[in-house]
């Protein structure tokens, strides 16, 4: 199979991020496949992190129906402002993520590197906030371990499970929007050099593809973390 | 192999279509559905996340065989919720 540019053959999508040399792998029959694989990889990926992060949405959901009370208590002491004003950056890094997708796909390099450079910024906007939000939990005492404490309703143990399944669960979604900044860095670095283009955009792709997953784990977070018991 | 590419004016759709979901679900949170306030805002939620993976993911333009590793992977998480809820909610049914 020669690696070159044959009439008929379509878009190529796949290639060296690195060097920017696009090209079929001898271990691909066709682009398509090529291409194809590539998607399927990121996706068992993600399949395996939905299940991760399903172990601690159940475990949540088990702890929720039987501490209700003391859950809906510990939700409470949420900012629910600052939970909705991050949902809100979140969702609009995925459009940045999105549209810088579709700019290394129409052979806009320029914007291609400003849309990344968004979803970054975006993404950085969020952890900041996390930031504001878990430093209010610490000078709470809301932070469970030897010196938690709590004044509100609700048993003070129960409560205590609720801010477990709290910092868990958000700080390992703030630990994936970690790498998934450090990647995009490396992201942009590639797309200013111009390794991205309507013939080679697979990487992009795929880091859309994390991206997504990562705003998707925020969409259910929210509303189950932060919007119980506000009725 | 022709790539159907999504374009601009359907990702900032999505995207406006996203935000009024959330406003939704956060308005929704300040009335008294009773049992029902958790179903709408989780339906909410899988509406959103619907939205993100066919359109932001492109999914709804990938292949057969893809589409099938995330319904697959939304299945074993159905499973793992299922068969684990059918164990606590039916403790207590013999004294």
């Amino acid at each position: 199979m020669s690696a070159s540019r044959v009439s008929g053959q379509g878009t190529v999508s796949s290639g060296d991020p690195m060097t920017g040399k696009w090209g079929l792998a001898h271990q691909f029959d066709s682009f398509e496949q090529q291409k194809e694989s590539s998607y399927l990889g990121m996706w068992l990926f993600l399949a395996q992190e939905i299940m991760f992060f399903g172990g601690l949405f159940l475990a949540y959901l088990v702890y929720r129906t039987r501490y209700q009370d003391a859950f809906a208590a510990g939700s409470a002491s949420l900012d629910i402002g600052l939970g909705a004003f991050n949902t809100a950056v979140l969702i609009g890094s995925s459009l940045t993520m999105a549209l810088a997708v579709w700019a290394a796909q129409t052979n806009r390099r320029k914007a291609t590197v400003w849309f990344i450079f968004g979803t970054i910024l975006l993404g950085g906007v969020f952890l900041g906030v996390k930031a504001i939000e878990y430093t209010d939990k610490w000078q709470h005492h809301h932070v469970p371990g030897p010196h938690f404490e709590w004044h509100g309703d609700g048993d003070p143990s129960k409560v205590e499970m609720y801010f477990n399944l709290y910092f868990a669960m958000t700080g390992l979604h703030a630990l994936h929007m970690v790498v998934g900044i450090a990647l995009l860095l490396l992201v942009a670095r590639w797309a200013w050099k111009g390794a991205f283009s309507a013939d080679n955009h697979n990487f992009i792709e795929g880091m859309g593809l994390y991206w997504h997953f990562v705003d998707i784990v925020w969409i259910f977070l929210f509303p189950l973390l932060y919007l119980l018991g506000r009725a | 192999m022709s790539e159907k590419i999504t374009g601009v004016p359907t990702y900032l759709m999505v995207f406006i279509a996203l935000m009024v979901l959330t406003a939704i679900t956060v308005a929704a949170a300040f009335i008294d559905l009773g049992r029902f306030n958790d179903l709408v805002a989780l339906g909410i939620a899988i509406l959103k996340a619907t939205l993100v993976v066919l359109i932001f993911m492109q999914v709804r333009h990938s292949t057969r065989l893809n589409k099938l590793v995330v319904v697959t992977g939304a299945l074993f998480l159905a499973i793992l919720f299922g068969l684990t809820l059918s164990d606590y909610f039916t403790r207590g049914f013999l004294q």
